[in-house]
């Protein structure tokens, strides 16, 4: 049964998987991450409230949240499309996953941003800091073990949401249990594939854990 | 020119609809090198008056100049700029968490766009000024908040300064502790020339440090002038409140059958003299002595009695001439001592 065609495959799997989860993670930051900030600045209680902008920001958000990652991926085909050239594929797969991570991404930065406490930023302006420095320099500071810890979750997110991509041919660890396992029956390949994907969820998680703890100086 | 000057200032926040007016019409001096206390029951609107010296709070109506300065014409990169000029220490200490102490000290004059090898050279002139020379590498989590609060302290001067606020700086502090801060400030005050401005809730922190004192009752001025006076005879009802630390009761009725009550205030001169047995000796009328108390009032102290008349009135008065003949601040109490 595991010959070395199937062992390739699973290999091939774990590469496409990686390159998915990690991919979107990185591309949903570069759009996340940004949107994140603007919500928070843009907040009542942020940097420079703009209820037109946060209530923009806070809609979008909202609509696509709300919208179940299948159908999304299924939505998003024709603009899938447009961008890679092909609706299947690990490549393709990115597309909407990063769709669903940006969102996603912005609230976890925006919640981490709450978070930092309002006597340092009113500490900074007392400085003469601006609102850039005020940013870059203490919310991004103050929050990245917080920042950190949902760029975590939101990777073990993708890695989940890669897995269900498997269902339209997206490629990767869970494309091989739907295949084999579901339209094959072959159920001990399936159970290989969760087996893996459970592992590598385990090794990102107690990796950002680890990291975490080691980056943050509140409490020692 | 005063250092500071705050005309007709007033701020009224709108909260849900409601308007609260935080501060009415506070006009108040401040002069170059003074230590001055702004002293005011918590939600008497002190803090906000703190925070509109440079300007976090924009007042609603008038003005607050700084050096002649006024703070409404500035655009906001001339605020910015200002407001390093100004430095400021909070109640809970707001130092940067996730940067160890040196950097928490170079973080305003890496603001201020200062070279990072001049801001650090700096920052360790600064520590040996607050006595944490040992401490460079500490993150806050692993200070005391006595040790904190001299953190923030070294990071409010590192911009030179001419003026530092400090809201509420000891108000989180042990007595030893808030002394140590207390005697550090005055240091400040003296080997740097800075103008100091403390926000406090504690008349105690007032008395042993500052030189004027302010006293903000309900988003007004209540009483302004140098310590030792108001000490000796508070005028308004909050001053007196703060200084006996209870409430005054106007509840005539209860002590109509109660003698005159007056306190007393002994200055330097007087201490050295037992002027309460020479009174009893002379009008041969014992006094109550309802409360006696020793206070340090800007480095000298200061004894401050309650003592309950005889019923005759004019022994009464006879003992109040003597009192005053002997150089003590005498005034009437109302309170239950």
């Amino acid at each position: 049964m595991f010959d070395s065609k199937v062992i390739g495959m699973i290999i091939e799997g774990i590469r496409d998987t990686l390159y998915m989860t990690l991919g979107s993670t990185f591309i949903g930051y570069a759009l996340g991450l940004p949107l994140g900030i603007l919500l928070y600045v843009t907040s009542d209680k942020g940097l420079r409230p703009n209820k037109v902008i946060y209530g923009i920001g806070d809609f979008i958000c909202n609509i696509i949240r709300s919208i179940p990652f299948l159908i999304l991926l299924i939505l998003l085909i024709p603009f899938t499309r447009l961008i890679v050239g092909k609706s299947y594929g690990s490549t393709a797969t990115i597309v909407p996953l990063v769709i669903c991570a940006a969102p996603y991404i912005a609230r976890v930065v925006e919640s981490s941003l709450k978070e930092v406490d309002s006597g340092v930023i009113e500490a900074a302006k007392a400085m003469g800091a601006s609102n850039i420095q005020i940013i870059f320099k203490v919310l991004l500071v103050e929050a990245k073990t917080s920042l950190f810890t949902g760029f975590t979750i939101t990777t073990g997110l993708l890695l989940g949401y890669s897995a269900m991509s498997g269902t339209v041919g997206g490629g990767g660890l869970g494309d091989i249990a739907v295949r084999y396992g579901y339209y094959r029956w072959q159920t001990d390949i399936m159970i290989v594939t969760v087996a893996l994907l459970i592992i590598i969820f385990q090794i990102i998680q107690n990796l950002g854990t680890f990291v975490a703890g080691r980056i943050d100086h509140r409490k020692r | 020119m005063s250092e500071i000057e705050i005309k007709n200032l007033t701020k009224i926040f709108e909260i849900k609809g409601h308007t609260v007016k935080a501060l009415d019409d506070i006009t108040l001096s401040i002069e170059k090198g003074d230590i001055f206390g702004i002293i005011g029951m918590s939600g008497a609107g002190k803090s906000t008056l703190v925070r509109s010296v440079n300007f976090l709070e924009k007042p609603t109506f008038g003005s607050v100049y700084i050096d002649d300065t006024d703070l409404s014409t500035l655009s906001e990169r001339e605020l910015r700029k200002k407001r390093r000029e100004i430095g400021m220490i909070f109640q809970n200490f707001n130092l940067l968490e996730q940067k160890n102490v040196l950097d928490n000290i170079c973080f305003p004059l890496e603001i201020a766009g200062t070279k990072k090898k001049d801001a650090r050279v700096r920052a360790k002139e600064l520590l040996k000024t607050v006595n944490l020379e040992d401490k460079e590498k500490a993150y806050p989590s692993q200070l005391s908040g006595g040790q904190k609060q001299r953190v923030a302290i070294a990071r409010a001067l590192a911009t030179n300064p001419s003026i530092l606020l400090c809201d509420e700086a000891t108000s989180a502090l042990d007595p030893q502790t808030t002394d140590s801060i207390l005697k550090l400030l005055k240091e400040i005050n003296e080997t740097l020339g800075i103008t100091i401005v403390i926000i406090t809730h504690q008349m105690s922190v007032v008395t042993q440090v500052c030189k004027h004192v302010a006293i903000i009752d309900n988003g007004q001025l209540a009483e302004t002038g140098a310590v030792d006076e108001i000490f000796e005879s508070p005028s308004s009802d909050a001053a007196k409140e703060l200084i006996s630390g209870k409430e005054i009761s106007f509840t005539p009725l209860k002590s109509l059958d109660t003698k005159r009550k007056i306190r007393i205030v002994f200055k330097e001169n007087s201490a050295y003299e037992p002027v309460i047995s020479n009174m009893i000796l002379k009008f041969k009328t014992p006094v109550n002595i309802l409360k006696a108390d020793t206070r340090n009032v800007g480095g000298t102290a200061r004894g401050e009695m309650i003592l309950a008349l005889p019923e005759d009135k004019e022994v009464s008065e006879e003992i109040i001439n003597y009192l005053k003949e002997n150089g003590l601040a005498v005034a009437d109490y109302e309170g239950e001592a």
